[in-house]
């Protein structure tokens, strides 16, 4: 485990290590497994066709997880995080093969707030695009 | 159709009682690839300030997928699940989830719109002990594409 971050370590603009995900068929399985969330479009290819999407996606809240990780490796403090919230933009496609998707988070400090609360904005990306258009948590730092 | 407004405000009855448990946590945890030992170890919880084992911050869609279904499943929303897309969801936390934890799901109407004939109906579950100590505030957003 890496050191917890300190608020007098941050500054607006302080970036958090990149992180870099693999998404497979496997992976939403386990997901939908985990969180109760059975919708076919997450795993049947057939039915997300028929109702209009290139393929079998990603569960949106599969991507804010991973997206939510990235900050929780940084603060080395899961607890740490008293506000989190998403937008999804565009659903993650993920093929039928042993790759996956990519997903890359990237996030910066955006804003220092009040009580040692610190506001970090993220970047989530897959081939090259947005599929979050807002993604945004509040930490506490002490 | 468009949903009516005079819906907000509209409160469920609370849930059943959700214990968290431990292995539920490290389950969705592994779902996420995340190996952090808060979430599977005590002692590792402990040490960090927690009285158990916590929860990754996107756990109360567990709770909140539940609690959420009776607003989709009201007759008077008369929303068409299969048309039905997250929009946006969002979690405040007042403590991290914890095992152990005995939590009631209360959901509520927070909001609609309808905007270029999608439906969005926001929904908010207020996650409390059973003693009513608060611990999470969940809105998700769900829009329904309008069939045209």
């Amino acid at each position: 485990m890496s050191a917890r971050v300190r608020l007098a370590d941050v500054v607006v603009g302080t970036e958090l290590p990149e992180q870099v995900s693999r998404i497979t068929r496997a992976d939403l399985v386990r997901y939908a497994g985990a969180s109760g969330d059975l919708n076919v479009i997450h795993w049947n290819e057939r039915v997300a066709r028929e109702v209009g999407l290139p393929g079998v996606i990603a569960h949106g809240m599969l991507t804010a997880g991973l997206a939510a990780r990235a900050v929780t490796a940084w603060t080395a403090d899961p607890g740490a995080v008293v506000d989190y919230q998403v937008r999804f933009s565009r659903p993650i496609v993920v093929p039928d093969d042993d790759a996956g998707a990519e997903v890359t988070v990237r996030g910066r400090v955006a804003a220092l707030l009040e009580d040692g609360r610190v506001r970090v904005d993220l970047t989530v990306t897959s081939g090259g695009e947005k599929v979050l258009s807002l993604a945004r948590a509040v930490v506490a730092l002490s | 159709m468009a949903l009516d407004a005079g819906l907000v405000g509209r409160s469920y009855p609370p849930s059943a009682v959700y214990e968290v448990g431990r292995e539920k946590i490290a389950e969705f945890a592994t779902a996420l690839g995340d190996p952090d030992p808060v979430y599977r170890d005590p002692v590792a919880a402990r040490a960090a300030g927690h009285p158990d084992v916590i929860a990754p911050p996107t756990f109360a869609i567990v709770l909140s997928l539940g609690a959420g279904n009776v607003v989709v499943e009201d007759p008077d929303v008369g929303i068409d699940y299969s048309r039905v897309v997250h929009g946006e969801q969002r979690f405040t936390h007042h403590r991290p989830i914890t095992a152990g934890d005995r939590l009631v799901a209360t959901a509520s109407i927070h909001a609609v719109r309808t905007v270029a004939g999608n439906d969005m109906l926001t929904t908010r579950v207020d996650l409390a002990t059973e003693d009513g100590e608060p611990v999470c505030t969940t809105t998700s957003m769900l829009v329904a594409r309008g069939s045209a």
